[in-house]
């Protein structure tokens, strides 16, 4: 199996997802074989190709780098689960 | 009075046959009457008779004047939640307007609902929204899946309870479901339609675009929704045709290509009938028929499984309950938070896309794998490259199978991946892809015909649809 549970562990840490130990048992084997099913592309003769990240035939244009002003803060906060005055709350990091 | 279709229904309110309000009363009713569909997550009489209101106040007489348009809620939208059919966006207000939407409400369309989705539009059944299934319309006795991620728009337009809608593709999610419903929808090229507004997914593969009852109607909204916008750095800067006027069904000269890898085995013999009837159509319209090869399109999947989790495990590491959304309540630190905020707040599916993209990005296997998708991605382009040197446009089926019953597939993510074996490819191509009903299984449900064309060439997939319409009339 390619994804053993520890594997699944680490990844659920660096995704921030708490899994309990059922979801770690399903997710591990779902997610080998996922991996397994793309692996056939390891068919494919990709030397010298180029990746491609941006499909856009047309150029894509360059805005101005300009300085721009906005007073958003409410607008931001708007939908915060908490705040106090201008700011996010968080919980405390800091003893 | 039966209303179906936005181009008769602009020229009923300039011949003040109806007026604005009466055209809305009637969608309003339909959509009431029509609750067990579930096919919106948001629907707010109150803010619609504000809108008619504010817009018989405006005195403008703008294209879409009055028309009533479901938006998938995938889009930011002001005056509405939108939630991305997730529980983590369940109280979000958007604070601004997408471009899309915007577009929509300049040119005096009513904003009647939020339409149902998959959640953050990860799925081809509409299964997986916080808010419940949706409901495809055209089922018999048994409840069949809309299709996906869009099913809440494909099936509002399928029962009429609007003009027309939006909806989102990143792998099929526009074409799929218009396909199991019945109704028209399209995807229009990478870059047409701005981004902004539109919760992310996967951003080198999501695109705006919409579903309608007629082609007239279709080429009518995605004239409107289309254009650059600055806030998109991958939106592009080129004139938008008047697609509407421009129809034009005359296929002489023309030359279809047919892609010899899409005869997959395993394809149901109602699917390949439909096709084959397609062909000899357009063949009898004056087209000239021809096999065509795109190598490559067996790893479009694969590819596609690889680049578009990735992208979305990125894009979805910004919901962690500190600056809009849910917040678990049940934390004691920082870290916890937001790991509990996620795991409450995401479904199953979105969890699996957020680690498997985690596990292809992260050291040691990037390389092995995200590279090499994008790689293969690249030869998948040039084969489509290849193909419109040789033919106008090119012609498949929209889906492997018509609409499935809710519940099937739910336990074998492969098995449900395949539904978009058909138009994943152009996803990753970038190209623009309509899917228009053709043919009916034996149990009457729905079939749908995927035509395809090269970058910026909406209007040929247009006029084909055009034409296929008109000698299924």
């Amino acid at each position: 199996m390619k994804i053993d549970k520890n594997t699944t562990i680490k990844i659920a840490k660096l995704s921030r997802l708490k899994l309990d130990n059922k979801e770690i048992d399903e997710l591990s084997i779902e997610l080998s074989t996922i991996l397994d099913w793309v692996e056939q592309l390891n068919e494919v003769d990709t030397n010298n190709i180029e990746p491609l990240s941006n499909v856009s035939s047309a150029e894509l244009p360059l805005r101005k780098d300009l300085e721009e002003s906005q007073n958003n803060s409410e607008n931001v906060l708007s939908n915060a689960p908490e705040k106090l005055e201008n700011y996010f709350v968080v919980p405390k990091v800091v003893e | 009075m039966e209303i179906s279709s936005i181009h008769n229904s602009i020229d009923l309110i300039k011949e003040k046959k109806i007026s604005i309000l009466e055209l809305n009363q009637y969608f309003i009713s339909k959509i009431k009457k029509n609750k067990n569909l579930n096919a919106f997550i948001h629907f707010d009489e109150e803010n619609i008779y504000q809108q008619i209101k504010s817009l018989e106040n405006s005195k403008t007489n703008n294209r879409l004047y009055g028309m009533p348009i479901a938006i998938k809620d995938l889009f930011c939208t002001r005056n509405m939640p939108t939630t991305a059919g997730s529980k983590i966006l369940s109280k979000f207000n958007p604070p601004y307007e997408s471009f899309v939407t915007n577009q929509l409400i300049n040119q005096g369309s009513i904003l009647i609902g939020k339409t149902n989705l998959d959640e953050f539009a990860m799925g081809s059944s509409t299964t997986t929204s916080f808010f419940g299934n949706t409901i495809n319309p055209k089922s018999n006795n048994i409840s069949l899946v809309p299709g996906g991620s869009s099913g809440g728009s494909a099936a509002a337009v399928s029962a009429n309870l609007c003009l027309g809608a939006t909806g989102t593709d990143t792998g099929g999610s526009i074409r799929q479901p218009a396909s199991f419903c019945g109704v028209i929808g399209i995807k229009p090229t990478y870059g047409l339609c701005s981004r902004w507004g539109i919760i992310a997914f996967a951003s080198s593969l999501d695109q705006a675009g919409i579903f309608a009852n007629n082609v007239k109607d279709t080429a009518i909204l995605i004239k409107e929704i289309a254009g650059y916008d600055k806030n998109d750095s991958t939106s592009v800067n080129i004139k938008i045709p008047d697609y509407y006027k421009n129809l034009n069904k005359d296929l002489n000269g023309k030359t279809i290509g047919i892609p010899i890898e899409y005869k997959i085995p395993g394809i149901s013999d109602e699917i390949n009938n439909m096709w084959e009837k397609a062909i000899k159509v357009f063949e009898k319209g004056g087209a000239k028929i021809k096999e065509i090869s795109l190598p490559h399109t067996k790893y479009a999947l694969p590819v596609y499984y690889i680049i578009a989790p990735a992208e979305a495990s990125s894009n979805l590491a910004r919901y962690d309950g500190v600056r809009y959304g849910f917040r678990s309540k049940n934390d004691s630190s920082l870290d916890e938070m937001y790991e509990l905020t996620r795991s409450e707040g995401f479904g199953k599916e979105v969890k699996r896309r957020i680690l498997i993209g985690t596990y292809v990005l992260s050291a040691g296997y990037y390389e092995a794998y995200y590279i090499k998708a994008q790689k293969v991605r690249n030869l998948i382009s040039k084969d489509f490259k290849n193909a419109f040197e040789q033919c106008d446009f090119i012609v498949t089926p929209s889906t492997p199978s018509s609409a499935f019953p809710i519940g099937e597939k739910e336990d074998d993510p492969i098995s449900m991946y395949i539904n978009d074996i058909f138009t994943v490819p152009a996803s990753l191509a970038g190209i623009p892809g309509i899917s228009i009903p053709f043919g009916k299984t034996k149990d009457n449900l729905p079939l749908g015909l995927q035509i395809l064309s090269n970058h910026f060439t909406e209007q040929t997939i247009l006029d084909a649809a055009y034409y296929l319409e008109s000698i299924h009339e």
